[in-house]
């Protein structure tokens, strides 16, 4: 009963919606369903927030990552309490295959000034719905962000990274496009522009709804011709296609024009939307689990009650009917509410099966579910230099084919320094990420990424060859060394809407779209009467003035 | 700052701006009454300064405060602290005006004078200006003041135009970025500073730089800009003569010109001198271009500008050699020799100097006795009609003067520029086919038949030989062809351009020339020479190639579509001139005419003199209210009322010596104008048709 005794009574015992788990849906839905005026209890087992969202030090970082790639507990049986049924809780691994090498030890002493995200690569683009909705709630006062310098492309096995052409000036700039690779890629930016022009516009400059429901790749080759470079650097570094476009019949997920182009205007937006961004992208300090920190606050703000370290054991659920009624706690303490939620990696208890999964199959085509057995291979790298020198915050793909020749999808990487906080000075943290079915295949795609990228120790003589030197006149360009790696996959999971609703794990994408969307969603679902976060009463204008003044510049 | 689109001010606005009014003109009556008794206390300040602050347009206000600041500074004397509080409060006035305001001269102009004093420190200078030009980075008041306060700083060019090259990274749509970028690499390759020589490396290297403006965004004109600059720079010539007149090597009569003397006196042996440049020089004087004749000469030789402007900058000199007594050998060919540029002084206006000698010769028969040059009494008059005019049987000794071409030497020095500036201008013209190929772009097209014409001056000045048989016109007159078609709004400038390239075209060598020359039927009309150049019926909006017609004193220019004869006053022999049938709508439009004395007959009916009741070029001329005409009032043959109607036409007419003149078919040449005219030109014989004495 010592246990018991360490965790706090929570009062009241009734609550319209407990959340379990403070991943970035169960946040943004806590704070939705408070602003809403439901009375919410947010419930976490870890001492941290974030759940698979988080952005955590490197031990802890590891010990999720273990915890969370084994069953929970073996299985207690349904048991009886009062009037009710408890169902037990259990949590189903979500990560496997992880491979951790440690390069050099001296950075395990300096775990807690890395802040890792759990759901990396991810960026912000300055007009997403994201940065909107933050905008809405006016939860950006409570956050930082810094700006993405650049992002490249790299092809051959060189490791050479390219810029990529993204805006006018990018394209000017550019050393590496002919003139009139530039002439062209301008060109096809002002189309994309003039076909989002003020509405207004001619109906010309239109790109025609039959274009719009073809394939990215035929619309790009046939009716703009722009060359196999230029498609690829739009296809895969701009509109961030996962999978090659180039053979439609074996593609898994063709990009549509319209969605390409949706994205592109995305970009083009997002350059310049802040002042205070230079780029389209930002990333928020301290790391993506700010971001779930920051709805949380504003969740109590508006009377939610936070609660960590709280295990739920089971699910209360009525004798009779077998309805969801609440939650018992590792403290033994029963409470009660209408809805529940529930983070990603919990098993639903068979007795509530969902009526719905989410998102639908046919909606969500870059959502990355639409075979279920797609998995995300994640990796991290530490290293002492950056990818590209005088660059702190960047981004590089690998296209389809660029690594080898089986290589089918789009490997993202996207380099952290220590101006976000991601790590001590002097240090870099790189993320990986891309889709695969077969899990040899994928960690294959990975693992190339970082021998293209980086130089890795042979294990007993770190830090030695990074100079690489074979000959006089072998060494073109010094790669990183790595300090530290970790390669893992992680499931994606459907979110589910019942009795009791479950989130999603983060997905396969670089941005926040389709992770807002399918929240939304669910929200709907569960108050298809209330508003996603009712306009608040002070002005927007003021707060899109005022936003981001602590970018620095 | 750029594309915002103006929005009607709403209700609130209005109000907000009445009161704004009221509170202003209730400040500036306090202003007022300091400033009209000559207060300037420190209340006095602090009202102006709230005044400038919130109306920084407002000029008296910063000349009020330049008074106080004297009146401050003479009672602090020397001492420097209060000196410098004096002028740091102007300072922060000025930022807090510039903060309403940025593009206020009124402050700017302060800021400058604060500074020029030279007591304040230049540190904040550099901030402020960063300040306002991540503002607005086109802002051409932050762009000069920062060529103010780097010139006071002694920044390096090479530091400002790094800057100059991340303001284009950043956004290249920036003409203030570009134009500090064209000032400031003209003193650098002047200077020859280390890195920017040799200038054919520095220009390659800019065009590269600027063609990756042209290319990514062909509709924005910036670049373009910028790309002409280069151009110019790479085409200039630095051997500045042209042609002459006499021709080199050629053989003249003395006795053949001696009407086109200055004064009709006793004086036969006088024979004109024209050089032509190619571009207005000054600095022409008997010590930069020396004249030696075998023969008797007077070498004291007074050279004239011959130019409508009073700048002493002129494309065509002239001047007349004087033999002043009898020849030795009447039968022989006496050798004159020319040396242009002997010693410095000839300096071109874009502030070339000419550093190159070039040299000429010719020779001159002259006549054995003084023989009175006299125009008889029955000279008839010149009919312009075709049946009059028969093609050429050339004499061979004729055909030398036609040909005024220098056969310049240039100097191997010079060649091999001009050889290397061909190649980069040959490269600017693959490149720019290659983005026409990708689109269709107007200002590529110009900019593409502007670099061919380039070329073409390149190469044959790197050959040395003026002979531009090598050269196809052909496509240059397709390209403005095109753009007459492309781009109506520009279409006078397209068709001007067309009629250069044309001329140049068919008066490039002495085959195609000799297609427009005949022979007049009665020669006894005529001082001499019967031959007159024909360029009827051609569509000429515009006269040109002017270096290569020296010789004409014939010209028919009939049945064209001119305008302006712009540069017709080169043709200093010029005695007939045809220019009927064409678009000539005022009399300032002819204002070179002016400088031909030698013209006698002149034909400008069926124009549009007179049709348009404003004539914008007007203002742009002489007038008899602006200091640049000499004339002398009590000179004025004619007056009272017609001479403020014709007072253009008279400007042109009253210093011509004209024999016949023909008006008819303009709107202006009523009996009343035709009387004026009479009146005007008492030496006149013929007008229009009639016989007049």
């Amino acid at each position: 009963m010592d246990e018991a005794m360490s965790y706090p009574q929570i009062e009241p015992a009734n609550f319209d919606l407990i959340v379990i788990g403070t991943g970035l849906p169960e946040s943004i839905l806590a704070a939705a369903a408070s602003s809403s005026g439901k009375t919410v209890l947010h419930l976490d087992p870890n001492p941290y927030y974030g759940s698979h969202f988080a952005s955590l030090h490197l031990h802890d970082f590891t010990e999720f990552l273990q915890t969370h790639s084994l069953p929970s507990a073996p299985e207690t049986q349904p048991s009886s309490s009062g009037e009710f049924n408890v169902l037990p809780l259990t949590t189903s691994p979500v990560y496997s295959s992880i491979e951790t090498s440690v390069f050099s030890p001296e950075i395990l002493q300096k775990s807690n000034q890395f802040n890792l995200d759990l759901a990396g690569p991810r960026v912000l683009f300055c007009a997403d719905k994201m940065i909107d909705l933050f905008l809405k709630t006016e939860i950006n006062h409570s956050m930082e962000f810094k700006s993405v310098d650049a992002s490249f492309i790299c092809e051959g096995e060189e490791g050479n990274l390219r810029n990529v052409p993204d805006s006018r000036s990018a394209i000017f700039k550019d050393k590496s496009l002919s003139f009139t690779e530039k002439n062209q890629l301008m060109r096809f930016f002002k189309l994309v522009q003039d076909h989002f022009g003020d509405g207004s516009g001619e109906e010309s400059k239109k790109i025609s709804e039959e274009d719009l429901k073809s394939p990215f790749v035929e619309f790009l080759s046939r009716k703009i011709g722009l060359s196999q470079k230029l498609k690829s650097i739009i296809l895969y570094a701009i509109s961030m296609a996962h999978y090659e476009q180039d053979n439609l019949e074996v593609c898994k997920d063709v990009l549509k024009t319209k969605d390409g182009i949706d994205l592109l205007i995305l970009y083009h937006k997002s350059g310049g939307r802040f002042p205070n961004a230079p780029g389209a992208m930002i990333y928020p300090l301290y790391g993506q689990g700010e971001l779930l920190q920051a709805f949380c606050r504003r969740a109590a703000v508006k009377g939610s009650i936070y609660v960590l370290r709280m295990p739920v054991v089971g699910l209360l659920a009525d004798k009779e009917v077998g309805n969801y009624k609440g939650v018992k706690l590792l403290s033994g303490q029963e409470l009660f509410s209408h809805k529940l939620i529930l983070a990603p990696s919990f098993i639903l208890p068979s007795g509530f099966a969902p009526s719905y999964l989410y998102p639908e199959p046919d909606g969500g085509h870059d959502f990355g579910l639409l075979d279920e057995k797609v998995k995300v291979v994640r990796g991290i790298c530490i290293t002492k230099s950056s990818l590209k020198l005088d660059v702190a915050n960047c981004l590089v793909f690998f296209p389809p084919r660029s690594l080898f020749a089986e290589q089918m999808t789009s490997v993202r990487v996207f380099q952290l320094s220590s101006n976000v906080a991601a790590c001590p000075s002097g240090m870099f943290v790189v993320y990986l990420s891309t889709l695969c079915k077969d899990v040899g295949q994928g960690k294959k795609m990975v693992n190339e990424a970082m021998n293209a990228l980086f130089s890795i120790p042979i294990s007993g003589k770190p830090e030695e060859n990074s100079t690489d030197s074979h000959g006089e006149n072998t060494v073109l360009r010094l790669k990183p060394s790595l300090l530290w790696s970790t390669v893992y996959i992680q499931e994606l999971t459907m979110g589910a809407f019942g009795c009791v609703s479950s989130t999603f794990m983060p997905d396969g994408n670089l941005q926040y779209n389709n992770l807002l969307d399918a929240t939304t969603k669910l929200f709907h679902k569960m108050y298809p009467n209330e508003e996603f976060f009712p306009e608040a009463t002070s002005s927007i204008e003021v707060a899109e003035d005022g936003a981001f003044e602590q970018l620095d510049s | 700052m750029h594309g915002r689109p103006r929005k009607a001010p709403t209700e609130e606005e209005q109000e907000a701006s009445v009161v704004k009014g009221a509170k202003l003109r209730s400040i500036q009556a306090k202003f007022f009454q300091f400033h009209h008794t000559n207060t300037y206390t420190k209340e006095a300040l602090e009202v102006n300064a709230k005044l400038l602050e919130m109306n920084p347009e407002f000029i008296t206000g910063w000349n009020y405060r330049k008074l106080a600041v004297q009146y401050h500074l003479e009672a602090a004397q020397s001492d420097e602290d209060s000196i410098k509080s004096i002028l740091d409060e102007e300072l922060k006035v000025v930022e807090s005006a510039l903060m309403t305001n940025f593009k206020s001269y009124g402050a700017w102009h302060h800021r400058k004078w604060v500074l020029n004093m030279g007591h304040s420190s230049t540190d904040r200078e550099l901030f402020l200006l960063k300040k306002f030009q991540k503002l607005d980075a086109r802002n051409f008041h932050a762009w000069n003041y920062r060529r103010f306060v780097t010139a006071l700083k002694n920044i390096p060019d090479e530091e400002e135009l790094q800057y100059t090259t991340d303001m284009i990274y950043e956004n290249f749509s920036n003409y203030s970025a570009w134009h500090n970028r064209s000032v400031l690499l003209s003193r650098l390759l002047k200077e020859e500073v280390e890195g920017y020589y040799p200038k054919e490396k520095v220009l390659t290297e800019e065009f590269e730089f600027v063609r990756n403006a042209l290319f990514t965004d062909p509709d924005d004109q910036s670049g373009w800009f910028y790309h002409l600059w280069l151009l110019d720079q790479t085409v200039k010539l630095e051997h500045l003569l042209v042609s002459s007149w006499p021709p080199n090597g050629s053989n003249v009569n003395v006795s053949d010109y001696c009407a086109l003397s200055p004064s009709l006196s006793s004086i036969s042996r006088t024979l004109p001198l024209i050089l032509c440049f190619s571009e207005a020089v000054g600095g022409i004087n008997s010590s930069t271009v020396s004249v030696v004749c075998e023969s008797n000469m007077d070498s004291n030789l007074i050279w004239t500008p011959i130019s409508v402007d009073k700048s002493g900058l002129a494309r065509t000199w002239l001047t007349y050699l004087t033999f002043s007594s009898e020849p030795m050998h009447p039968s022989r060919n006496y050798l004159v020799k020319v040396s242009i540029a002997n010693s410095e002084g000839i300096i071109s206006s874009a502030g070339f100097c000419c550093s190159n000698p070039s040299h000429m010769a010719f020779t001159v028969c002259l006549p054995s006795s003084n023989t009175e040059f006299d125009e008889g009494p029955d000279i008839e008059r010149i009919d312009w009609s075709e049946e009059n005019f028969s093609s050429n049987q050339l004499h061979s000794e004729n055909l030398g003067l036609i040909n005024s071409f220098n056969e310049l030497t240039i100097s191997g020095d010079n060649k091999k520029t001009y050889e290397t500036n061909a190649k980069i201008i040959a490269d600017e013209i693959d490149y720019c086919r290659e983005l026409l190929s990708e689109m269709d772009c107007k200002i590529g097209k110009l900019t593409l038949a502007r670099l061919l014409l380039a070329y073409d001056a390149l190469s044959s000045a790197s050959r040395g030989v003026q002979d531009q048989n090598m050269f196809q016109y052909k496509e240059i007159l397709e390209l403005y062809h095109d753009l007459m078609k492309l781009d109506p709004p520009h279409f006078q400038y397209y068709k001007d351009q067309y009629s250069l390239v044309f001329l140049k075209q068919e008066l490039a060598n002495e085959e195609s020339l000799l297609k427009y020359c005949y022979q007049y039927r009665d020669s006894t009309s005529l001082s001499n020479n019967s031959l007159c150049l024909c360029l009827r019926g051609l569509s000429l909006s515009q006269i040109g190639c002017i270096e290569r017609l020296l010789w004409v004193q014939m010209l028919d220019l009939s049945n064209n579509g001119i305008r302006s004869i712009e540069g017709l006053e080169s043709l200093q022999l010029l005695c007939c001139l045809n220019l009927s049938n064409n678009k000539i709508c005022s009399f300032s439009a002819l204002e070179p005419l002016r400088l031909l004395k030698s013209l006698k007959v002149l034909d400008i009916s069926h124009n549009e003199i007179g049709a348009h009741p404003i004539d914008t070029r007007r203002y742009l001329c002489a007038s008899p209210l602006s200091h640049t005409s000499d004339w002398k009032r009590e000179e004025f043959v004619v007056s009272g009322p017609e001479m403020t109607i014709y007072w253009d036409a008279f400007s042109i007419f009253s210093g011509l010596n004209l024999r016949q003149l023909s008006v008819t078919g303009n709107p202006i040449a009523d009996k009343k104008f035709k009387l004026f005219l009479c009146k005007l030109l008492p030496a006149m014989k013929w007008l229009d048709d009639e016989k007049l004495r």
